[in-house]
């Protein structure tokens, strides 16, 4: 099953390394990893994505927790919470293909970001099951190029994510809309 | 004051208390070594870095303090991987310092330049490169508290050259250690001490699984006391041994591989195992999936990523054993039907007393469980023993009784060859009033026995005790059981050990009769000074019972006995 992790760490060089290489080394593979600044000054957040059971995920909180530069650690995977993709597609469409293509963006909120003769490139935000299947209607054109972002990831509510989460194996998780609030998924 | 970085690091050192460290010096430490002499700190020489890095080990294991080892960049911090290694597989703490090339050089493949910090990352507990003066005291401090705290293990600070050259004020208040507290929160799927309780006071065939843990959280009278209490018996594992006397009526020895087969009987038969301060390894549990089948478990661990690793447990509690153990004694009641599991065990250790090799006829050869047999009785299992790896480390495990706490020191988690010696100077010098015998095999002495030299330098009354059987021994076993007694590269030829002791300055003889040992090790204990007797023992002997490397736990190779093969017919 896929975990998803919330990390906080220093902003020092060498850290991202350090976290990486603990998953290596205790054979864990990980899904995607993001990392980004915080609100807080020197405070960096990662959003890790490992596939695991519940006693791998429970032992990879703990480890992370032992590497010095690792503040905070949060499995956020029960907690009910949003998780972004961001993708930049360039298809090959020209004529008629281009018309068709611009209808899917419009189905899909994605958007047109750069046009060429030749190719467009179109940035879309949302669930990896939404890009993914954005993707697919996408692959009939020519998909030419595509880079991802790999999961970010955020506990809905005021609470931090472990308060959020330690109760919820029987609570209810609120439904993930997937997409923007005012449209759900596609 | 202004100081220089070099200053800074001893300053720092003395703050924390060291007296002794362990090093070698070289280009990129140097201005280090040099501010060395304006401190109280002694500092021994060792022949090779591995060397200093065990030593560091071996005074932290038989004092429990922090060790302290010294290199230069490149060569001299790379010797110290396999000591570092050793240090984390075992928990021992210990602070590696190391020269680096001046800042300005690193990514350059300067001059014996290597990216040691890189490296260590996967065998520190935490490391650090130091490129400025300013950076030295808070990083030095840091890795004291990081390398005694928790779960202990090694920390590596590697210190630019230009870093210990250049000047600047301390702050010492400023460079105090801020680390976040440890994780005290309980997490989603941690014990709780009343179910603990509850299956304590249920069990019928309780056991207790004593590990390093009880050492290293100084739990050795609150395991007894539960022991005691609850009329549960115990069993240790190879690093546990001491923490519970051997002595003591509950204490049924050693576990796994090569463990008593009443323990591992026991084991398999339990409907409780209690787990303290240790992490049921694969040398001590054989095949999981018949491992203890019939027994609950309960686990404590300071190390939360221990819990539910190897073995699935039904109460998994991380915290520091001695506080664990501490809060369920008064819980904790003693059923009477505990002596019927009592009674089993006894009759399960008749079987294996017939079948041990000091109960055989003497048929006049010099077996080495006799030798560690007799040097029991003579130091009175009182000495300060350390290991090398092999047949002779079992061997010690199993006629040597330790009574005493950080009596027996040994490479377990990474079994590191040519551990024993240096580990053994590191011991005598945080501890110079025990008796310490180094028991050592001809194969793993011949790894660092270069650091007889320090042994010398240092006047170190050490006893060295080499178990010669021409042969690296426990490979040679494995051939012998599990490759068709295809002896490939394990026959082993030796300097003469006495004449080589002797070289260096060491008093030394040579064994080859049982008769013979008794005299030896009075002559080497009378002496104030190093000793070392080469025994020459039988060579194709093997370490019983053993359970083949994953193979359950119940299905040992026992030693063949004519008496009960005799019996049987
Ligand atoms: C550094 C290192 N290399 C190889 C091994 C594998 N190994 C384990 S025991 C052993 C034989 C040890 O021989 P010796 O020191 O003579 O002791 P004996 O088993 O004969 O008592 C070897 C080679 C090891 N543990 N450590
Ligand atoms: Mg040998």
């Amino acid at each position: 099953m896929l975990h998803t992790f919330a990390v906080y760490v220093d902003n020092k060089p060498g850290v991202l390394n350090r976290v990486s290489s603990l998953f290596r080394r205790r054979a864990f593979n990980i899904e995607s990893l993001t990392v980004g600044h915080t609100e807080t000054p020197g405070v960096s957040r990662m959003t890790v994505v490992v596939d695991t059971d519940e006693y791998g995920a429970r032992r990879l909180e703990a480890h992370l927790y032992k590497l010095v530069p690792c503040k905070r650690v949060e499995n956020i995977t029960a907690a009910a919470s949003i998780a972004r993709d961001l993708a930049l597609i360039k298809v090959a469409a020209t004529g008629e293909a281009r018309t068709h293509v611009m209808q899917l963006v419009d189905v899909y909120r994605a958007r047109i970001v750069d046009v060429s003769l030749e190719s467009l490139v179109i940035e879309t935000t949302g669930t990896e099951d939404k890009i993914d299947s954005l993707l697919e209607v996408l692959r009939p054109y020519g998909v030419v190029e595509m880079v991802r972002t790999g999961r970010v990831a955020m506990a809905r509510g005021t609470l931090p994510a472990r308060r959020a989460a330690a109760p919820s194996p029987q609570a209810p998780v609120a439904a993930d809309t997937g997409g923007d609030v005012s449209h759900g998924s596609v | 004051m202004k100081l220089t970085g070099a200053q800074i690091l001893w300053e720092s050192l003395v703050r924390e208390g060291v007296t002794d460290v362990f090093g070698y010096p070289g280009g990129a430490i140097l201005p280090a070594y040099d501010a060395m002499l304006g401190y109280p700190i002694r500092h021994v020489l060792v022949r090779h870095e591995q060397g200093a890095t065990h030593m560091a080990d071996g005074y932290a294991r038989a004092s429990g303090k922090v060790g302290v080892a010294i290199a230069t960049s490149g060569p001299g911090a790379t010797n110290m991987v396999t000591g570092i290694a050793t240090a984390m597989m075992d928990s021992s703490p210990i602070v590696c310092i190391t020269g680096q090339v001046g800042s300005k050089l690193i990514g350059s493949d300067a001059f014996q330049e290597t990216d040691i910090t890189g490296i260590t990352l996967p065998i520190t507990k935490h490391n650090y490169l130091v490129t400025s003066a300013e950076d030295v005291a808070p990083a030095v401090l840091e890795a004291f508290a990081i390398a005694r705290s928790g779960r202990p293990g090694p920390v590596l600070v590697d210190i630019t050259k230009d870093a210990q050259q250049s000047i600047c004020e301390v702050d010492w208040e400023a460079a105090r250690p801020q680390l976040t507290e440890a994780l005290d929160e309980a997490l989603p799927g941690d014990g709780d001490v009343r179910d603990a309780i509850a299956l304590i006071n249920a069990a019928a065939r309780p056991l207790i699984l004593a590990g390093h843990g009880v050492m290293l959280s100084g739990a050795e009278r609150e395991i007894v006391a539960l022991s005691e209490r609850g009329q549960i018996p115990m069993a240790v594992t190879l690093l546990g041994i001491g923490g519970v006397a051997a002595a003591h009526p509950l204490n049924l020895g050693m576990m796994g591989m090569h463990g008593e087969a009443w323990v591992n009987n026991a084991i398999q038969e339990a409907d409780l195992l209690i787990a303290l301060g240790m992490r049921f390894d694969d040398r001590v549990t054989g095949n999981l999936k018949t491992y203890a089948r019939e027994a609950r478990k309960i686990h404590v661990d300071i190390d939360r990523a221990e819990l539910n690793k190897n073995v699935r447990v039904d109460v998994a509690i991380a915290k520091d054993l001695r506080a664990a153990v501490e809060e369920w004694l008064p819980h904790v009641v003693a059923p009477g039907a505990r002596a019927a599991w009592l009674a089993r065990i006894d009759s399960l250790k008749g079987d294996s007393a017939v079948r041990d090799i000091q109960n055989l006829p003497d048929d006049g050869h010099l077996y080495a469980a006799h030798v560690i047999n007799d040097l029991w009785r003579m130091t009175r299992g009182d000495a300060l023993v350390v290991t090398d790896v092999g047949q002779h480390q079992m061997w010690e495990a199993q006629y040597y009784k330790h009574n005493r706490s950080r009596s027996l020191i040994t490479s377990g988690g990474l079994g590191t060859m040519g551990f024993a010696l240096p580990a053994a100077i590191g011991a005598k010098i945080a501890c110079p009033e025990s008796e310490v015998w180094v028991v050592v095999g001809d194969g793993g002495f011949q790894m660092t026995m270069p650091e007889l030299a320090t042994v010398v330098q240092e006047h170190l009354d050490i006893n060295i005790a080499v178990i010669n059987n021409g042969y690296l021994g426990m490979v040679r076993q494995w051939q012998e059981f599990f490759y068709d007694k295809r002896y490939a590269a394990t026959p082993i030829s030796g300097p003469n050990f006495a004449k080589l002791a002797d070289a260096f300055g060491i008093a030394a003889a040579t064994v080859t009769r049982r008769a013979e040992v008794n005299d030896a090790v009075e002559a080497a204990r009378r002496l104030k000074r190093a000793a070392l007797i080469d025994f020459q023992v039988e060579q194709e002997d093997s370490v019983y019972p053993m359970v083949p490397a994953g193979a359950d736990l119940h299905k040992m190779i026992r030693r063949p006995s004519p008496i009960v093969e005799t019996a049987a017919d």
